[in-house]
């Protein structure tokens, strides 16, 4: 263990800008893209869903 | 045929490998959170202060493990290229359009980690060296692969267009990792190689293997996952598909 207190781990030696930002940079971008992906997946889970139930639709009529 | 291309050509299919796909992406992606975890404090609890860069090189567990993986992406991307000009395998082409997006993020944090790492030891966001340069010039690769296959109605000409485009930019992987060698750069070596020992701590490499590993099992987990959104699409007028949504 490095760290003495919190505010020692989160001062990052004065590098706190540097530091947090690029972990920051990097848990942004790889939460975003798995949200993204889900949407993506759910909206094209849903048309096809739709076009199913409208050609169901169509056979009965 | 041998039992292996025997496996390999029933899961080539994309109706086999979605429900595959499927159960395998949770896995990877469970994986990554872990690997992250652990390595994240290994990094930045249990790794000790650098001697030159104080805490400051702990940019290191992010910045080279995306840097690997944009390079690594991008080698994976052409090989899925390769197999699909030569086999003529829908599944390929499909598997490198779903990588393009993920290496694309991977170069552009490796470029902003760099430049979060460049300003405060080097005195510069950005620099015009060679490691810097051949490492934009990948990024621009992964743009202009996704752009061409986007501009290309019929989707088996982009697959064609996108896997040549894939093809002709891998020759730039071997110059952005050699590049610290070749050309006088601002850049430092690198702290692990395969011939020499690595030049670094032990707790500082394993959180830096950690973190590599972890960004493996994510890039393996996304790309599954918009493989079946581009399964989904592409097929969406075959039985199988029409089946699946039911």
């Amino acid at each position: 263990m490095q760290w003495h207190s919190a505010s020692e781990f989160f001062a990052m030696g004065g590098y706190a800008l540097y530091v947090w930002g690029s972990l920051g940079a990097c848990a942004l971008g790889m939460l975003l893209e798995p949200w993204l992906l889900a949407q993506r997946h759910r909206r094209i889970l849903g048309t096809l869903r739709l076009e199913r139930l409208a050609r169901e639709q169509d056979r009965k009529d | 045929m041998s039992k292996f291309t025997e496996v390999f050509y029933h899961y080539a299919s994309p109706s086999t490998f979605y429900p595959l796909a499927g159960k395998a992406q949770p896995w990877f992606a469970a994986l990554a959170v872990l690997l992250a975890l652990a390595g994240m404090w290994v990094g930045l609890i249990v790794a000790p202060t650098d001697a030159q860069q104080g805490e400051g090189y702990r940019i290191i567990f992010v910045h080279v493990p995306a840097s690997w993986m944009s390079m690594f992406i991008y080698c994976v991307m052409a090989f899925w290229s390769a197999i699909g000009l030569s086999f003529n395998t829908r599944l390929a082409a499909m598997m490198a359009q779903a990588l393009a997006p993920t290496g694309a993020m991977f170069a552009f944090l490796s470029l902003l980690t760099g430049a979060l790492w460049g300003k405060p030891m080097w005195g510069a966001w950005w620099v015009w060296d060679a490691r810097l340069t051949s490492e934009l010039i990948l990024l621009f690769l992964y743009l202009g692969f996704m752009a061409l296959q986007a501009a290309i109605d019929d989707p088996r000409r982009a697959d064609k267009a996108g896997a040549i485009l894939a093809l002709v930019g891998v020759v730039n992987v071997p110059i952005i990792y050699f590049s610290v060698k070749w050309w006088n750069t601002l850049h430092q070596g690198a702290s692990v190689s395969i011939n020499k020992s690595p030049s670094m701590a032990h707790t500082m490499l394993l959180g830096m293997l950690l973190m590599a590993l972890s960004f493996w099992a994510y890039s393996i987990a996304m790309s599954l996952w918009r493989v079946r959104s581009i399964v989904l699409e592409r097929e969406s007028q075959t039985e199988w598909v029409q089946d699946a949504v039911a």
